[in-house]
């Protein structure tokens, strides 16, 4: 019985010790805060409004929006971005018409108007904000990979 | 009704018996201040937003709507109230619009738009009035503020540059030919040129 007290309480403050040790790396909202202390808040990054096309980093990436679309209204009354980026619009605005996917339905048929489950724009294109990524990132294009792979050799 | 009008007339006529010629100038002088100046002010009451909104029409729809767009917060502190877009600044069309106004006077008694239902519903006639009147205006109240005259391209987007020296410079298109829906939600927006 004594034997067992004694495992259970090594066992038990063991555990505190690793998981006071290791609440001091799990990040948080607050940063590690103290709890009585307000955290100093981070800007807020501004929205990309250059017009510059980006590039995509895989194939099928939706394309970033180069532009800040604050108040544009996409609902069931009006589609701001197709009053620009439409088939009928691509002239006169000269923005990029958005593919010819977006007309289709899902058995590949052709549609007049912009396809209902393409409507949403802001579904898959977002705006880009001017600011460092939280979290590093180790992503290869397939191009780049193609490229070193081949030197590889 | 023709004797109580010849009496009329003939008051009006006769020279005062009792007063001063001094008295009544001064008296119609100063009565004239009040009762402009109180027109004026009373004119000036219906021309605030506190006015606008004190219809549960206007706050609960417009009003709402109005307050995530960059006219009632932005970077500079400039708000553009209900009036500034809605009412002209000139007195001869701010006093024929407010003649208008007397239907919406109407709409408020008898409850036109006295449901979101009802609002959406109308959406679209409302919605067209207005961009009637600024398409026949040229703009004028957006362009009390934004003065095409004092705008910098240098400092716009290129798109923006692109447009306004272009179609705007040109008076081929003003303001709200693009700029719809800036302030308020859009009613349903098919047939309407440039959003087809």
């Amino acid at each position: 019985m004594k034997k067992l007290i004694t495992t259970l309480v090594l066992v038990v403050s063991a555990a505190v010790t690793y998981v006071q040790a290791e609440s001091s790396n799990i990040a948080t909202l607050r940063d590690n805060t103290a709890l009585n202390e307000q955290k100093k808040t981070t800007a807020i990054p501004k929205v990309i409004n250059s017009d510059i096309k980006q590039k995509r980093s895989y194939p099928m990436q939706p394309p970033i929006i180069p532009h800040t679309t604050r108040n544009y209204e996409v609902t069931l009354n009006s589609n701001k971005c197709m009053s620009c980026h439409s088939r009928q619009r691509t002239e006169e605005s000269q923005a990029p018409m958005v593919s010819v996917t977006h007309y289709m339905d899902r058995e590949g048929n052709f549609l007049a108007e912009i396809s209902p489950r393409r409507y949403f724009c802001n579904q898959c294109h977002v705006n880009q904000f001017d600011t460092k990524p939280e979290v590093e990132n180790t992503f290869v294009d397939m191009h780049t990979q193609t490229k070193q792979n081949a030197k590889a050799k | 009704m023709k004797r109580v009008l010849t009496i009329a007339w003939q008051t009006i006529r006769k020279p005062s018996v009792h007063f001063s010629l001094g008295f009544l100038v001064l008296g119609g002088f100063i009565a004239g201040i009040i009762f402009w100046g109180g027109f004026n002010t009373a004119l000036e009451v219906t021309n605030t937003e506190e006015f606008c909104i004190s219809c549960h029409e206007m706050e609960a729809n417009v009003y709402e709507e109005l307050k995530p767009t960059i006219h009632f917060s932005n970077r500079s502190g400039v708000r553009a109230t209900c009036p500034d877009c809605h009412v002209p600044h000139n007195w001869t069309d701010k006093i024929a619009r407010k003649m208008q106004a007397s239907k919406e006077v109407w709409g408020a008694i008898f409850g036109t738009i006295n449901t979101r239902e009802k609002f959406l519903a109308h959406r679209r006639r409302l919605a067209e009035n207005e961009w009637r009147r600024l398409k026949a205006n040229d703009s004028l109240e957006c362009r009390n503020c934004h003065n095409f005259d004092y705008m910098d391209f240098s400092v716009q987007s290129s798109r923006a540059s692109k447009m306004h020296s272009t179609s705007l410079a040109s008076g081929e298109k003003t303001c709200i030919d693009c700029h719809k829906g800036i302030a308020h939600e859009l009613p349903d927006m098919s047939n309407v040129e440039g959003w087809e």
